[in-house]
């Protein structure tokens, strides 16, 4: 059993902040090939039927999402599997980022949301009263559409997490480590107390994804990360994302069908219709959720292939 | 190229583009009317200043500086002016600042969205725009009676700091306001608490703009007479009064000038009055010059 299975099965979140106890941070960094993969889903391996709980990272039971009295998604029922990409695909207004908060309670932060149904992360449930959200959200860390790095130096982007987790670390270590996992140690090493405004678009998501690891996640959340990106960039995440598959679970909200086919393990599609005659609001409901490979070739659902062709949507 | 020959040409390309008289001549007019105003508000200011400088430069000296007040116009100084609105400036830049930044900071960033909150916006709103005078009437009540710390040094300060207050609320929280969402989401996927947050990343980006709306503040609440007139500042301070000390009685260098031009000499009410406006006009280009400075300094490197 490694760090990372022991770390997985930490105590609940508990709401006083866990400070001891908490495994070595910094795991090595895998020593990897950086195989700039040119495999399609479609020729990918698909994922081993074995489905053991243990693979489960994330249960979610029957969730709608309402703002104020407006439902914006409606009984979603799914599983996350661990050390796989997720992806979620679907039209505009669907749901999908309201979906993706429910995972670290970011959706608690807007005050007229409101998150009905049961979120399990390794049988715990993630709205049970006595849960930390804080601790939530640094477990189950995220990675935004637009590039957030604060405007500060690239070593203080990246020391904030573990300063404010109080994680006993050496500091220039957590650094050298994050940023050698996105894939960016070469491009900054030498100005790390440059300002990360001074960095390119795609070097401050790499940056904002070093940033996330640093707080030693399990899960990485993603919405849209490559949406403000051009495709050399975006080739780039997509690699990082293919690499970071091997040690942390990764759901990826996307609007480009081609990314979600090349990087994803499992697609989620998700839709917003109409539903009555006689009632023009719509709400995201969940199609469909399958491996990647079946949800590209041969979907179950009328819609799912209507969009991926490109017939909708 | 023997395209050309058979289309005929439409317009002439210098036509096409001509914009119609009748608008250029009405931009022309409107230019001439702001530009007007411009030059008459510069001129009024250019001659208040002239008139000053020629009035006062021959009544600046080291002595002036350095000498407390007299009857004898040539002796006289705003030494006790000097200090005292430099001891003024610190504790009242050491109050506001505290209370207009937790203000701000809680009505931005904690407060929830209901009837009492906006009530109390509102109020504070409102509250910038009271005449001054009316906050030395408080400052009469409720420091110098009430609190019964008679017309000190400290209740000069707590009277500044309350009519700046306001202002400083409604700058900080624009300040606040300014610093994109994406940065306080960012600290909170990290798993930072909602506070730490707001210390470690929502203050220090708008700490500039704070900065520059604390000066500017400032700078209206030291050139501000009537107040503190009315809240006790006195004309001139006996020498041996400590300069720093918060009980002492106190004055500033508007109210020396508001003593100056009252006294019976002409000396006093030209020359001496215009030489310490320079003073305190200097004082004030310092402070919006700084003030300048921080927000450029801070504006180029985000
Ligand atoms: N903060 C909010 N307050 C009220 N309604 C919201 C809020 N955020 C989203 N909605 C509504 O919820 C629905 C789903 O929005 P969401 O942003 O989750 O869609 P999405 O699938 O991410 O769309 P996109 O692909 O354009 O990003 C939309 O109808 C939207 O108007
Ligand atoms: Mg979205």
């Amino acid at each position: 059993m490694d760090q990372r299975t022991s770390s997985d099965q930490r105590a609940a979140f508990s709401p006083v902040r866990l400070d001891t106890g908490r495994p070595e941070t910094h795991r090595p960094s895998a020593s990897s090939t950086d195989g700039r993969s040119t495999d399609t889903a479609a020729s990918r391996p698909s994922a081993p039927p074995k489905r053991s709980t243990d693979d489960v990272v994330f249960d979610v039971d029957d969730v709608s999402v309402h703002y104020g009295s407006a439902p914006a998604l409606v009984n979603v029922s799914l599983t996350i599997q661990r050390r796989k990409i997720t992806a979620f695909i679907g039209p505009s207004g669907c749901g999908k980022s309201t979906f993706i908060r429910c995972f670290n309670r970011t959706n608690d932060l807007i005050p007229n949301a409101r998150v009905q149904g049961r979120i399990h992360y390794h049988n715990q449930d993630l709205y049970a009263k006595d849960v930390d959200p804080v601790e939530v959200r640094r477990r189950i860390g995220m990675v935004f559409q637009k590039p957030n790095p604060f405007p500060k130096s690239i070593y203080d982007n990246l020391t904030f997490g573990p300063k404010v987790n109080r994680m006993k670390v050496d500091y220039d270590e957590v650094v050298e480590t994050s940023l050698r996992r996105a894939a960016l140690w070469d491009e900054v090493k030498g100005k790390l107390k440059q300002n990360a405004y001074s960095l390119s678009g795609g070097q401050q998501q790499r940056l904002c994804i070093a940033r996330a690891l640093t707080v030693d996640p399990e899960v990485i959340l993603m919405d849209e990360p490559c949406s403000a990106l051009d495709p050399i960039a975006t080739a780039h995440i997509e690699d990082l994302m293919r690499e970071l598959e091997r040690d942390y679970t990764i759901i990826i909200v996307t609007h480009n069908m081609q990314q979600a086919a090349r990087v994803s393990d499992r697609t989620a599609f998700f839709t917003a219709e109409v539903e009555s005659e006689n009632d023009d609001r719509r709400f995201g409901r969940l199609v469909e959720i399958d491996d990647t490979s079946k949800i590209f070739s041969n979907p179950s659902d009328r819609r799912t292939e209507d969009y991926i062709s490109g017939r909708f949507g | 190229m023997a395209v050309s020959t058979s289309a005929p040409p439409r317009e002439q390309p210098d036509r096409a583009f001509r914009a119609p008289v009748g608008n250029t001549i009405r931009e022309k007019f409107t230019q001439l009317v702001l530009l007007l105003g411009t030059l008459v508000a510069l001129a009024v200011l250019a001659i208040l200043l002239i008139d000053i400088a020629f009035d006062g430069v021959g009544g600046l000296s080291l002595n002036f500086l350095s000498n407390y007040t007299s009857r004898f116009p040539e002796m006289t100084g705003i030494r006790a002016g000097i200090t005292g609105t430099l001891s003024l400036m610190l504790l009242t830049a050491l109050m506001t600042f505290p209370l207009g930044v937790g203000a701000a900071l809680y009505l931005e960033e904690f407060a929830e969205r209901n009837r009492w909150t906006r009530l109390l916006e509102t109020n504070i709103n409102n509250l910038a725009g009271v005449p001054s005078i009316v906050y030395g009437l408080l400052g009469l009540s409720v420091f110098v009676f009430f609190l019964g710390f008679g017309r000190s040094l400290i209740t000069g300060a707590l009277t500044l700091t309350a009519l700046i207050l306001p202002v400083v609320i409604v700058a900080s929280r624009e300040a606040l306001r300014a610093v994109p969402r994406e940065i306080r989401d960012g600290g909170l996927a990290l798993g930072a608490t909602p506070l730490q947050v707001a210390f470690r990343q929502t203050v220090p980006a708008a700490i500039p703009s704070i900065m520059t709306g604390m000066i500017l503040s400032l700078s209206r609440a030291i050139g501000e007479t009537a107040p503190i007139l009315v809240a006790g500042a006195v004309f001139s301070r006996r020498a041996d009064n400590e300069p720093w000390n918060l009980s002492e009685s106190y004055t500033a260098i508007p109210i020396q000038i508001f003593d100056f031009v009252k006294r019976p000499q002409e000396e006093f009410q030209v020359g001496v009055a215009s030489a310490a406006i320079i003073v305190l006009m200097t004082v004030l280009l310092f402070m919006n010059s700084a003030a300048i400075i921080i927000r450029n300094r801070y504006a180029r490197k985000i």
